[in-house]
């Protein structure tokens, strides 16, 4: 994985300083917190409705042993003891003082880690794949291109002050694991017909209250034009995307309202005038980003034999892992859901168990996932059984990956001041509603996401079934929704119809699977029995 | 008139006050100008040579169209001065250098001391923006 040079540490260490210096004026008065407000939060520093809540970058979502363990001891250190992995691949701690927040990022320079630009109007933190480097099915792996961008957007003078928040993903399959047509820019690296490696670029998709999935705006660009066509792109956008209201600020809304065609031919004629410009890192560059993310030394031969003959682990095994691309290796994901948990949390102990076996098993490489849980990218398959006994233990041998207990959910009210509605609460009365390892199994792949407002950190638009708190004459109400998709086959939810309260909604998502049990054909999912069949039996039962 | 408090350049201020962007587009002598955020900076690319002073207003700082606009003149060849005004807070005043600013007349006058520190406070530079500063890529590789 990527490793700092003098330039980079240098970079960190100064925006310590300079974030330093903010809390000082801050708390001298020279600023403040209409002042303050911005620039805190180009740090990952949000007021909440308890406390301040510090969000730190995990870049496309890959960390080593040591950086895992610091954020376990940061959790100890400045916070409740846990802390909280989100679906931008970044952690958050939610019970943090202002006055220490210098300190962590202190902390967190010494092992390569910042929280820049994890807020604010400004590019936020990349997200990738989180088998990159590991998948079976990928064509390259696309955090050299990540941390290319990565740089390339750190402290970018011309774009700290966009209309709204930005964030880009990047992959290389064709398995969309990052949901990135559903970004900002969604970049897709592909192969030519050449036999080149290019960048194709989705752009103006989005969650929040205006859904929209991301389109094609250009199908190749070159290696060598990646961060000016980035920059082409960033720059239409903070010349005229809307700042009149904040709710039609992002990208999406300008590609909607100037038409896609419009907006591209604007990005394009900009592309032309920059190329003029030689802004471009040279390849030599990229190629020093990707001689850091080389294979680890993958032992040859290693054994594809795996004794399956406990039950439990077998069950794991089936739900949690994937293929990797070297024989005699797999990708397991630790999933941050057990029954009746909060989604993404993770204690301390469990955080530094997680770097240790990463440590030991999975050459010192993790990964955070956008649904909230965590990879171990590189396991020997002799090794598998004694990973999951470790996380079994400590209560991670969770075997639910992309499950209906593998809920996404966002904070909600009971930490965030922008909620309507609380989601944990929900989330954790359907993962024990669901608590039974023969009842999901029998349900199959089911992605359920809850967020608590409209704004959709929890993704609901994108949930097979999706839930979307909202506050309704004072009391919390929670729509319920079919049909998104995060994936290659990206498509939004629709809306049932009335909302529930809490009870409501815990027992007509079981109203839902009972449906989809008696309606689905074999080998159907939930999502392909809905397609299928659509809403009508299941507004049926719900509402009938 | 707001005063210019911090200025990296050896030439004479200008004396003209500057006009907007529509009155200079209809008046054939104004050598200054000042660009609101809305306004297009490409209007102004036919007349860079006789213009001495373009001002770029910030009216909020949190509202970035102005750094856009002094890149598309710089990058235009525009050589003469780009004085921020308006809301210029300490913590902008770095990136607006990168951008191509060299003047700036903030409506409430800055710490002299805080800002020195933030014009000096970036050593290194990831991208290249044309303020003649070498990236840290182009740093790399030599």
């Amino acid at each position: 994985m990527y490793k700092y040079d003098q330039y980079d540490q240098q970079m960190v260490d100064t925006r310590v300083e300079e974030f330093r210096d903010q809390v000082r004026r801050r708390l001298d008065g020279s600023l403040t917190e209409d002042q303050f407000r911005p620039l805190r939060l180009q740090n990952g520093l949000y007021l909440q409705l308890h406390a301040y809540m510090l969000r730190v970058a995990v870049p496309y979502g890959t960390l080593n042993s040591q950086q895992m363990t610091l954020l376990g001891d940061i959790a100890d250190k400045y916070d409740r003891g846990y802390g909280h992995f989100t679906t931008r691949q970044n952690i958050q701690y939610n019970w943090i003082k202002l006055e220490e927040t210098p300190d962590i990022l202190a902390d967190l320079a010494t092992v390569e880690m910042h929280a820049i630009q994890t807020s604010g109007n400004c590019i936020r933190n990349i997200s990738s794949d989180q088998y990159a480097g590991a998948a079976a099915d990928e064509i390259v792996d696309p955090r050299p291109y990540a941390e290319l961008l990565r740089q390339w957007s750190s402290f970018h003078p011309e774009f700290l002050t966009l209309p709204r928040k930005f964030k880009i993903a990047v992959i290389a399959s064709e398995t969309d694991r990052a949901a990135m047509k559903l970004h900002d820019i969604g970049i897709q690296m592909v192969r030519n017909a050449a036999g080149e490696i290019g960048a194709r670029f989705f752009v103006g998709g989005g969650m929040g209250r205006t859904p929209m999935i991301g389109p094609m705006i250009r199908d190749f660009v070159p290696l060598d034009q990646l961060v000016t066509y980035c920059e082409a792109c960033l720059r239409v956008y903070n010349r005229y995307g809307r700042r009149d209201n904040k709710y039609k600020a992002r990208i999406k809304i300008l590609v909607h309202e100037l038409g896609k065609d419009e907006y591209t031919r604007q990005v394009e004629e900009e592309f032309a005038h920059l190329l003029t410009q030689d802004i471009e890192p040279p390849l030599a560059e990229l190629e020093r980003i990707k001689a850091h993310f080389v294979d680890p030394p993958f032992e040859a031969g290693a054994s594809d034999d795996l004794d399956l003959s406990d039950p439990d682990f077998r069950l794991w095994v089936e739900r949690n892992c994937a293929p990797h691309k070297q024989a005699g290796y797999i990708v397991a994901t630790v999933s941050l859901k057990p029954v009746g948990g909060i989604p993404g949390d993770a204690t301390s102990d469990q955080i530094r168990l997680m770097a240790k076996l990463a440590r030991d098993y999975s050459f010192d490489e993790l990964r955070v996932t956008h649904a909230q849980n965590i990879v171990f990218p590189h396991v020997r398959k002799a090794d598998l059984y004694a990973v999951w006994k470790a996380l079994d233990e400590a209560g991670l041998g969770t075997a639910n990956l992309d499950m209906v207990g593998d809920i996404i959910a966002c904070p909600g009210l009971d930490y965030c001041s922008l909620a309507n509605a609380r989601s944990i609460p929900v989330a954790q009365k359907i993962s024990e509603r669901f608590g039974s390892a023969e009842k999901q199994a029998e349900i199959g792949e089911l992605k359920l996401k809850i967020s608590g407002c409209i704004n959709a950190c929890g993704h609901h638009h994108a949930g097979h079934i999706g839930i979307l708190g909202v506050d309704k004459k004072g009391t919390e109400n929670y729509q319920l929704l079919f049909g998104g998709s995060e994936g290659a086959d990206t498509s939004l939810g629709q809306i049932t119809g009335p909302g529930f309260d809490e009870e409501g909604i815990v027992a007509a998502v079981e109203t839902t699977t009972n449906v989809y049990l008696r309606e689905r054909q074999q080998g159907e999912r939930f999502l392909d029995t809905y397609r299928r069949i659509g809403m009508a039996p299941f507004k049926e039962a719900l509402y009938g | 008139m707001v005063e210019v408090q911090f200025r990296f350049r050896d030439d004479e201020i200008a004396g003209d006050p500057a006009v907007t962007v529509d009155a200079f587009l209809t008046q054939t002598n104004a050598t200054a100008v000042r660009i609101e955020p809305g306004d297009d900076a490409r209007a102004l690319l036919p007349f860079l040579e006789r213009l001495q002073l373009i001002e770029v207003s910030f009216p909020a700082w949190t509202d970035g169209r102005g750094y856009s606009s002094a890149r598309v003149l710089r990058e235009a060849g525009y050589q003469g001065e780009l004085r921020a005004v308006g809301d210029v807070v300490i913590d902008m005043l770095s990136h607006l250098r990168r951008c191509g600013f060299d003047a700036f007349a903030p409506e409430h006058g800055l710490n002299e001391a805080d800002a020195q520190a933030a014009f000096e406070r970036w050593d290194n530079v990831y991208q290249a923006t044309g303020d003649g500063r070498a990236a840290i890529w182009a740093k790399r590789h030599g």
